[in-house]
This record gives C-alpha cells, structure tokens and sequence, in this order.
C-alpha cells in the first residue's frame, strides 16, 4: 500500500516539476544570452492555454489521432511511476530493462501522430527521431549492463541502494564512463542540443518538434507533457545517479526530504544543462551517429573495465 | 497418449491429402480439404503438448519397404514444444487458406502440397532418429518448394524465386546428412539416443556440429546463407508464407538446439561463439536489410532472418555460459531462445497472414503505394499493429518477454569478480549491443510499416479503393495476434512449461508459476501483468482529463490542419517508406552499399530550369552481390566446360559406363 501511495507521490511531484524544470532551463538560457525570458512559469502558461483550445485534427486521421497522444502521456507518466525519484520503494520492481522498453513506447506515440498527419514534416520528424531512438538504444542497454555488474542486478533501487553504501562506485572510472555514455544518451532520447534543438522554427533542421507540427489544442499539450516529463525523469534518474543521497530508502517521514532533494537535483541539473546548451550549437543530423559512436564506445569500455577489474 | 495422437495426426493428413486430390469443386476442395488440414494441425497441437509436458509415451514405428529400416517417431519435451509450435501454425495458415486460397494455391496439387508440407513439419521435431527426421525434412522441403511455385504462371519472378529455394533447401539437406552421417559413423547407429554416446570433444563431434549448424543455418536463413528467404517468402501466397516464415524456418532452429542439448551437450566453448557471432551478424543484417526494405513481405522476410538471429545468439550464450561452468545463466538463456521460437511464430504468422489480406485487398506489396489502410481494413490494421507491436519487442507483448529474457541473461554472464573467460568480457558486450540496437532498429522498421501502409492518406488509386478480406480471413491474424499479447501477459505459464527441457541439460529446478517469470540464480524478476496494470492506472488521469477538456472544447476536423502553410499538399508530398529510412540508409552506408543514380532532364534551351529529376536508389544485398553471384557464376562456368564431354556419340556413352562399371569394380575389390 505505502508503495502504492508513492508511487502516486512521485507522479504528483513530477507533474509539478517537469513543465517547471523546462521553464528553469529557458530562464537560465535567455538571461546568458542576454534575454529577460519569459519566466519560470512560462510552460506551464503554455499548457493550460492549450488545454482549454479546441483541437484541430486532420480528417484521414482516425483513431490513433485521439489516442496515441493520452497514450503517450500516459506511459510517460508511467515511467515516473516506476523509477525510483523520491523513495527506492517502488511500485513493480525498477527493472532498467523495462524501464528503458517503457519509454521506447513512449517514444513511438508521436512518431505515429506524425505519420499520422499526413504530410511530409510529420513523416520527417517521425523518421529522425526513430533512426536516431535506434542508435540510442545499444548505449542505453550498455549503460545498463556497466550499471547492472557491481550489483549484480539491473534493478535501479538496488544499484542506488549499492552507491549510496559504497560511493566509491560513484567515481570509479567504471561508473564515470557508464555516466557519461547514459548522459549522451539522456540528451538524445530528449531531444535537446547538440541533437535536436527545441526552440527552433526552422521546418528543415526540426526532429521532435515536426512530429508535433500538425496537432493542436490538448492533443499537443499531452505531447508536449510527455515529453517534458520523460526528460525530467531521465534527468532526475541522472542526478539520483550521481548524488543518490536524499533518496527515501521507503515510506514514511523521509519522503518529505525526497522530494526536496529530487526538485533540487533535477533544477540544478536543468541550470547545468542550459549553461551546456548555450555553449553548443545543433550538429548535423548525420554527425549525430559519430556522437552515438562515441557513447557507444564508452558504455562498452565500461562494461569489459568492470567485468575484468574487480571493482 | 502421444503416440494415439501421432497416428490420428497421419491419418487426417492422409486423408486430406486424398480430399485434395479427389474433390472436384474448388469451394469444397477448400473447405474440405482446409477443415482436414486444420485437424491435422490440431492433432498435432495436442500430441506435442502431451509430449511437452512430459507425458511417457511408446514409439511410433512405422515399416518401410527397405529392409531393416524403419521411421521411428517418439517427440521428447523439446520436440514436443517445437510440435505444438509448427502444429498450431499450421492451423492458423490452413484456416486462413480456406478463404484466401485462389486459383494456383487453391488448386488439388496446391492444398495437397500444403497437407504434405505440414505432416513433413510435424514430423521433423517428432522423429526420434536420423533417419525418420531427414524423411520429414525433405517432405517438407520438396512440399513447400511446390507451394512456392503455385503462382508461377502469373508472375515471371516466382520462378527464380523457387530456383533458389530449391536449391538452398537441398544444400541443406546434403549438409544435414553429411552431419548425421559422421555421428551414424561414430557411434555405429542412427537413432538419436545413441549419436548423445559420442565425445563432444572429439574431431568427428566437430566436424558434426559444423555440418549441421550450416544445414540447419540456411533453414534458419542465417547471414551469410539467407539468400533464399526475402526471394521465396514474398512469391509464395500468403497462407505458405506464414507458414514457411512462422514454423519452417524454426525448424532449422530446433535442429541447432537438437545437437548442442540432446546430440551433443556440454560441447566446447568455441561452438558457442560461432553460434553467437552468426546470431549477431545476422541478427544486425537482417534488421537493417528489413529497415531500409519498402516491399512489405521482403521486409518481413529480412526481420524472419533477424528474429531467427536472436534465437542462434540465444543458443550460443547458453553454449558458452555451459562451458563456463554458469548452468543456471546458460538455462536461462536457452529459455530465451525457446521463448524466442514461441514468440515468433504468433507474430509473424499474423504479420505474414495481414500483409496477405493487404495484397489481396489493394494488390500492392510496395509500401511506397499504399497509406490510409486504417480507415479502410480496421480488422486488418489492429491485427498488423498489434503483431507488429510483438515483432518491435514492445511491453506487454512476447517479444519483450523474449528480450527481457535474453538480455538478464547475457548482462549477468560476466560478473564482477574478474574470473569471466576473456572471450566473454569481450562477446557478451557485443552481444547486449547487436541485440539493442536490433531492438531499435525493429521499432524503426515497424512503425515503418505500419506508420506508411495504415496511417496517413492513400498513395495510390489502389490503396485508395482497399477493401477488408473475407471473414474468415480477418479473424485468424487477429487470433495470433491476440495470442502475441496472452503469452506477453502470462508469460509465466509458458515459461514453466520450457523449464524442463533448460533445467534438464544444465542441472536444477526451474520455478513454476503464471503470471510473472522468475530467472533462478540471476536475481531477476518480471510481472509484465503489473506493468500494464500501472500504465492503466495512469492512463486513467489523463484519460479523465481529455473527456473533460473534450467536453469544454470539442475536437474540430478538416482535411489538412495546416500542412506548413501549404495549401496543396497532395498525398505524393507525404513521406514514403524510401524516404523515412533515408537517414538510416545513409548512417549505415558501409553495410548496406546502396547505390544512388540521379538524371536530371534539363528544359531545352536552359541550364537552371530543370524539367524533370528521376532517382532511383536500390539497396541489393551485399551478401548477394559479393558472395553468390560469383559463386553462381563459377558454377555456370563448370557447366558449360562440362558439356563437352557429352557430345551425343553413343560410342562415347558405351565407353563412359564400361569405365564407370570398371571404377566400382575396382572400389569394392580394393575395400573387400
């Protein structure tokens, strides 16, 4: 039961924080660049004027127009659900493996709306966005596996559990080189800079935003919603990675310091990735796989470093 | 029990084969012939589940009229898994034949061809001796040659396609007896219980393994030797398709676990890496041939080779994990290839089966002609996108089961205490990469599929004019892919009943239970019913929020929302199956070698007003290209150079067999 109401806790949390985390990363971006921005509280603004707008959607559509975004949302906010943010107790068991089959399912709800749609920038999108999702998944299932070895087990409240016990892990070459395989894979399932740049307006140079081109009204906010809350999750799982203190070990009392440190972790992780972004420039589509290379290659090291070296 | 049912299997399939033969009317011979074939199936399904659940039964024997040799049938549990799987197949692909079956495929020798070709299944996993399992083996391969070649008189392609099929299938033949000949040599005897007497670590038990691996590789359409797959699966009607790609390549898979756990257990360690790279290599090709294909069935074919590339590399770790001394992660992983073969052959025989209805209702096989399908075959696109949902290894479905399975498996193959082989810390690296990489490029290619054939709007007149098949023919996808998401749900069940035959080679005790799946010794557990149960859950807020938000502000219609400010956009501007896997063709050009020709036709008279652009980009098979196209060629060669001994002189023929009664004389003098 106290995992149920948890696990309720930290889709609440993450429903506040996840529209906030990106209003924090555009804040910090716009005042380095010399900009005022538009405040903190600017997504969220943005998804409740949304919400009450009337969607307009293409008639060849169908059903999948209606669904495949709720859908979407939904296993995003399910992926909230089953990583351990705010307690190590969880829901089902935090299997890396399902959690990274979750949100490869949340990451087809918008490719199909974009072919969905219709039109050439949809199909666009949808294709970029898979080829590049293809060539993130043997970096995030090595990361896993480096991750998995010291502990012997892919479950994540395990392994969080064994770093906050021995936090040498943490720093040994082994767990700095899964990091930094995970955090190229992070940015590239999100779609932020170098791989894809969110706030542009450009058709041509678009990958997630030309999935979204066609929809309106509330279909775009639960796209936009899933989106967000899937790269909050993934970032906060980062954080709770490298700082996995402050994370309840169950119920109880300790939540309470959960969730203030899973808000700070994951804004300050959103202010370290604005000042990257601003420092960056999107590279090309087709340089993208030499950057997933490299990734690989460091997941791959760190799983044949450990399996050698006894850690 | 067993072996009541092994009969009452042979009788119905010799009665169908009589039906097919001898009814006139091509309704009757369908539903007669069909209801038969369905029944044969079943008995099947039931004979190989008694035999899978390890109900003690006496062999089958049946005389034969050469002296002293006899066909000996009596399925263990891993033949009886392998029984059920190509039984039940074949009941899905004969009632879907019962409707889709027309003209060629159709016809007496088609139906007859196709009882034949599932009694030749049936036997191959039930035999319990060589030479019982080559008599099913080439049953089935000389049946389903003939089905392949049913619609030769309408296309020019079917020909060539069968050509290689029959040849591939023969190659393979002659290499699984050449196998089953040094272990008959070794151990003096053919049945299977005696090959198991021979040293594993002996040269003959080698060159055995090698043989037959490459026999059963080319059933499996392993990379290099899957050259026939994407040609005979496409030509061949759908209801063979399916059961061609959904139980016959399997086939080749259960001969490879056949040697490494029942002829030849606890081989050395090298088998296993050889089983695991041709896994990889195939698994990765294939998935990638399959991405970058836009012909529906080739598309399926090429991810057959990929699926049956996991099960090899399944194989393999277990192999290997044998040797390294890891019985229960070696356990593991061969339930992951059993798992693989169960998963399979729901997904694809309803993928196979949907892309039928597909061609029958458009008469289109090129995704690139298709789109909008969704809203005209409904029964059709649920059955495809649910398959296709199995097929991408997604939650929920058995594909994930299978991969979740497999990749437990291989993460804890090398633990951190430093004592892994070295072989190991650098294979099974390798190994989790192909398989993840697979799994999204799988995704890629059926969101492909789906996304360009059923959503969006027709690319021609055809896709336009698209229909739903007979009914009979929409509920039999929908059944398989039904059963894609039974076994994804309760993957506990199936998994107990596996058990058996993972613990009985490695040593232990597998738990028994339902819903959820248990790996012992790996720390590992999964309840995929949980899993949905919490997306349920929070499909239920945001579900809760759209009914209230649609209540306030209703949805609005119109034919293009706004289609980037162009106001006519026609359906060519969508993108097609060659464009959306541009980018993947281009980041895998090394592999995939395609080749670009552009002609630009200028307007007279002007250097920068461009009339008309044609471009055609084909991607031919590497494998094809470098490897047997020389090969065919080197063989074209011989034969002309043969010809000229055969120049019609009867002398010369007289002269020729004096010498060839000669050699034999001197053969049987010089061995007696």
């Amino acid at each position: 039961m106290s995992a149920v109401l948890t696990g309720i806790l930290q889709a609440i949390v993450l429903l506040l924080i996840a529209p906030l985390f990106i209003g924090v990363v555009r804040t910090v971006k716009a005042r380095l660049e010399g900009r005022v921005g538009a405040g903190v509280l600017q997504p969220w603004r943005d998804l409740r004027k949304q919400l009450r707008r009337p969607p307009v959607r293409v008639e060849s559509g169908g059903m999948l127009l209606y669904a495949a975004p709720v859908v979407g949302v939904a296993t995003s906010l399910a992926l909230c659900v089953l990583l351990p943010l705010v307690s190590r107790l969880t829901i089902i068991p935090a299997d890396l493996f399902v959690v990274v089959s979750v949100m490869l399912l949340s990451a087809i709800a918008p490719a199909l709306v974009g072919l969905a749609g219709g039109t050439a920038f949809g199909g666009m999108g949808a294709s970029r966005h898979l080829t590049i999702l293809a060539l993130v998944e043997p970096t995030l299932l090595l990361a896993v596996y480096a991750l998995s070895i010291p502990t012997g087990s892919s479950n994540l409240s395990a392994i969080l559990g064994a770093r906050i016990d021995r936090p040498a892990l943490i720093v040994s070459p082994v767990g700095l080189l899964a990091l930094a395989a995970l955090v190229i894979a992070v940015i590239a399932e999100g779609a932020r800079l170098p791989v894809d740049n969110p706030s542009t307006h450009l058709e041509l140079t678009m990958i997630h935003e030309a999935m979204t081109i066609e929809s309106s009204g509330r279909d775009l906010v639960w796209l936009e919603l899933g989106s967000q809350l899937k790269l909050t999750a993934l970032v906060a799982l980062v954080g709770n990675l490298v700082l996995p203190w402050g994370v309840a070990a169950g119920a109880g009392p300790g939540l309470a310091l959960g969730v203030v440190a899973l808000a700070a972790k994951t804004l300050l992780l959103g202010g370290v990735l604005a000042v990257a972004e601003v420092g960056l420039a999107k590279i090309r589509l087709f340089r993208v796989p030499e950057l997933l290379a490299g990734s690989v290659v460091l997941a791959f090291l760190a799983v044949a470093v450990s399996a050698v070296v006894p850690a | 029990m067993t072996d009541g049912f092994l009969v009452l299997d042979l009788v119905l399939g010799a009665v169908a084969v009589l039906a097919a033969v001898g009814l006139p009317g091509a309704r009757a011979r369908a539903v007669v012939a069909g209801g038969l074939t369905v029944l044969t199936g079943a008995a099947g399904v039931v004979a190989g589940a008694a035999a899978l659940s390890g109900t003690a039964s006496a062999p089958l024997r049946i005389g034969t009229a050469l002296p002293g040799i006899e066909l000996a049938f009596q399925p263990d549990r891993l033949g009886g898994l392998f029984l059920l799987l190509v039984s039940g197949v074949g009941v899905l692909a004969a009632a879907s034949g019962i409707a889709s079956a027309h003209g060629p495929s159709g016809s007496r020798s088609g139906w007859a061809a196709f009882a034949l070709f599932l009694l030749g299944m049936q036997a191959v996993p039930a035999a319990s001796d060589a030479a019982s399992f080559l008599f099913g083996w080439e049953l089935m391969a000389a049946a389903s040659t003939a089905l392949v070649l049913a619609e030769h008189a309408q296309r020019a392609t079917v020909g060539r396609a069968a050509l290689w099929y029959a040849v591939m299938s023969q190659a393979s033949f002659a290499l699984i007896l050449a196998g089953f000949g040094v272990l008959a040599g070794k151990s003096g005897a053919t049945s299977f219980a005696s090959f198991a007497a021979v040293d594993q670590h002996s040269a003959a038990a080698s060159w055995a393994f090698c043989l037959l691996t490459a026999g059963f590789g080319i059933k499996m359409g392993l990379v290099p030797l899957h050259v026939w797959l994407p040609r005979a699966h496409p030509e061949a009607p759908a209801h063979v398709s399916a059961a061609m790609s959904a139980a016959m390549v399997k086939l080749g898979a259960y001969g490879i676990a056949l040697t490494i756990v029942r002829l030849l257990p606890h081989g050395p360690a090298w088998w296993g890496a050889v089983l695991l790279a041709l896994g990889a290599l195939s698994a990765g090709y294939g998935i990638l041939r399959a991405s970058v294909t836009s012909d529906l069935k080739v598309l399926l074919a090429y991810s057959t080779s990929e699926n049956l590339g996991l099960i090899a590399l399944a194989l393999g770790a277990s192999e290997l994990l044998q040797a390294a001394g890891q019985p229960q992660i070696a356990a593991a992983a061969l339930l992951a290839a059993l798992l693989l073969c169960v998963s399979h052959a729901a997904f694809k025989a309803a993928l196979f089966l949907t892309a039928g209805s597909v061609l029958h209702g458009t008469g289109e096989r090129d995704l690139d002609r298709l789109g909008g399908l969704q809203a005209r075959m409904p029964q059709t696109a649920l059955a495809f996108g649910a398959a296709a949902f199995g097929a991408a290894a997604l939650p929920a479905s058995s594909g994930f089961i299978a991969e979740w399975v497999l990749l437990q498996s291989l993460v804890h193959a090398t633990p951190a205490d430093g004592r892994a082989p070295i072989i190991d810390v650098v294979l099974f690296p390798v190994a989790v990469g192909v398989v993840a990489l697979t799994a999204g490029l799988s995704v890629l290619t059926f969101v492909k599929a789906y996304g360009i054939a059923f959503l969006g709007r027709p690319r021609s007149p055809a896709a336009a004019d698209a229909h739903e098949p007979p009914l009979l023919e929409r509920i039999v996808p929908l059944v398989a892919a039904a059963l894609v998401f039974a076994l994804g749900l309760v993957p506990g069940a199936v998994a107990s009943a596996l058990g058996p035959i993972t613990t009985g080679t490695t040593g232990g005790a597998h738990p028994s239970e339902v819903i959820g799946v248990t790996l012992p010794g790996l720390d590992a557990r999964l309840t995929p019913l949980w899993v949905l149960a919490l997306a349920a859950a929070a499909l239920v807020p945001a579900v809760i929020a759209t009914v209230v938000s649609a209540r306030r502000a209703p949805a609005r219609s119109t034919a293009l929302p706004w289609g980037s400010g162009g106001v006519l956009t026609g359906a060519r501007m969508q993108y097609t199956a060659t464009s959306f896997t541009e980018p993947a063709l281009r980041v895998f050009d090394d592999v995939l070698a395609p080749t670009r020709d552009v002609a630009v036709t200028h307007a007279a008279e002007s250097a920068y007003l461009v009339e008309r652009v044609r471009v055609d980009v084909s991607t031919e098979d590497i494998v094809e290209r470098r490897l047997y196209r020389p090969l065919t060629r080197l063989l074209d060669g011989l034969g002309v150079r043969a010809r000229g001994i055969q120049n019609g002189s009867i002398h010369r023929y007289l002269v020729y067999s004096f010498a060839a009664v000669a050699v034999v004389l001197v053969v049987v003098a010089a061995i007696r």
